[in-house]
């Protein structure tokens, strides 16, 4: 087995300046490892830090402790302490990330917001909009919506333009952050198959998923995030 | 171009004072080929005062800014000669104002706006200049009719789109932006955002964006500056700084936009 992702001794509190500098710890020596083609769930109640911790695995918060090493190029790299410029290239290439919430530059038609992330890798624009355009298809979003701009689509909508831009490039590594939450039954299974064929392809999925069904077909292991580490005081 | 290993621009402990007063100080970075830096920060911060430093207009008091060329050899920019400054700002550089009224000739026409910057370099075929400057009119959505007006006749943000073209048409590999959609209407803001964005993307810039506004650099820049009394207080990446700000400068501004 290939291990993909490596987390040690992670740790994270936020100390919040303007608020006369209170600090609200989250957790502290956190350990976790990730094999290609396994899909870990993140559990736990609500304000445990499953959000902070994929957020810090994508460098989207700061990790003030511990190591985050992704395995990018054949090498290790640290997201704790990487240049900006190297942590753009591992998101780039190695990790996408699913958020719960679509964020879009306002005019920009969803099938270029789709075709994006190929884009950035290098895909001619072309085929990047032809795979772009199979991927919406397979997600239900009709095609006279895709010259539209996401913005004004609703919930549901918009998070499948958002996982089909997460899912578009075959990434090894994948956060995802709730992905089936605003949607449909026949449209949580076209995600979950598109999560088992990213496992089957070899990728590491980190997920939080809170749909019991959701979780049970595709994780092959669920961790309460409490125990991971431990609660900081 | 994105992902390339050497910097196309090294910013080595730059400082500028103005007498006694504190410009900009031990300023550091290194900006990579298809990059876009943001350098936010309230009026005073020293961030206008970085950009003319960096873009060559102000010398530095201490620290070099080297800039590595087409051919990949580097050459500090506040070393080299005039003459080939001046060449190099019009050829490889770009420097796009706040107020267009510095950027553009008001009393020549939208098309020779565009075309006089294709001939500073050289260019002396009317027909295929004329043409050049009609494309990139229409790329940055200005109206194919208006080419022979004079830019006082065009609103603000049709102004900071003509600027755009007079200094993209050159074929620039880096930009540096002052306050681009700085007192424009919203609407408008976000017109000119979207055209930026997409330009750079699709010409691989890299560039220098200063600005007060923290929506421009969400959606512009990849990297991100936040200055205060002339220092770097904090930097990192854009969604970083934005949604984890450390330093105490950072989280009071990105506490204090207005949610709508």
């Amino acid at each position: 087995m290939t291990t993909m992702l490596k987390l040690e001794n992670v740790g994270k509190s936020f100390t919040l300046h303007v608020q006369g500098g209170v600090e609200l710890p989250v957790f502290e020596s956190l350990d976790l490892t990730v094999e290609a083609g396994e899909c870990v769930a993140l559990a736990g109640p609500s304000g445990i830090g499953k959000s902070t911790l994929i957020r810090m695995i994508h460098a989207n918060y700061t990790c003030p402790q511990g190591r985050i090493l992704v395995h990018h190029d054949g090498a290790w790299v640290d997201m704790a302490s990487a240049h900006p410029h190297r942590v753009l290239d591992v998101r780039r290439r190695t990790m996408g990330y699913v958020s719960q919430f679509l964020r879009v530059v306002p005019r920009v038609p969803t099938i270029d917001v789709v075709a994006e992330p190929l884009r950035a890798v290098g895909m001619d624009a072309d085929q990047a909009l032809v795979e772009a355009g199979n991927m919406l298809t397979r997600l239900n979003v009709p095609e006279r919506l895709w010259s539209l701009s996401p913005v004004t689509f609703s919930g549901g909508e918009q998070q499948r333009v958002n996982i089909a831009r997460g899912f578009v490039h075959p990434y090894p590594i994948l956060l995802l952050d709730e992905p089936t939450a605003s949607l449909d039954a026949a449209n949580k299974r076209i995600v979950l198959s598109l999560i088992l064929e990213a496992r089957e392809r070899g990728s590491a999925v980190i997920g939080i998923f809170h749909d019991r069904e959701a979780r049970e077909t595709v994780a092959t292991r669920v961790l309460d995030t409490a125990e991971l580490g431990q609660r900081a005081a | 171009m994105l992902g390339s290993e050497q910097p196309i621009l090294s910013v080595d402990n730059v400082s500028h004072d103005y007498g006694r007063q504190r410009g900009c100080a031990g300023v550091s970075f290194d900006l990579y080929p298809g990059e876009v830096m943001g350098v936010v920060g309230e009026s005073g911060s020293g961030k206008t005062t970085l950009l003319n430093v960096l873009a060559g207009h102000l010398t530095p008091s201490t620290g070099s800014v080297r800039y590595r060329g087409r051919s990949g050899g580097e050459v500090d920019i506040h070393r080299m000669g005039e003459p080939e400054r001046r060449l190099l700002m019009r050829t490889d550089w770009a420097f796009v104002h706040q107020n267009p009224r510095d950027g553009l000739r008001m009393n020549v026409s939208a098309g020779a706006n565009v075309g006089e910057r294709l001939m500073a370099i050289g260019r002396r075929h009317y027909g295929n200049i004329r043409g050049q400057a009609v494309e990139w009119l229409e790329r940055v959505e200005v109206e194919h009719g208006r080419i022979d007006d004079l830019p006082v006749t065009f609103s603000g943000g049709m102004q900071q789109r003509l600027q755009i073209a007079r200094n993209l048409v050159t074929g620039p590999r880096l930009v540096f932006m002052d306050e681009p959609t700085g007192g424009l209407d919203v609407s408008v803001q976000a017109r000119l955002l979207d055209l930026i964005r997409g330009l750079v993307t699709d010409l691989g810039l890299s560039a220098v964006i200063v600005t007060h506004d923290l929506a421009v650099v969400r959606l512009l820049a990849h990297r991100l500056m936040v200055m205060k009394d002339g220092y770097v207080v904090e930097n990192g990446l854009t969604d970083q700084v934005l949604d984890d700000p450390q330093h105490p400068y950072s989280q009071l501004l990105v506490s204090s936009i207005l949610q709508t």
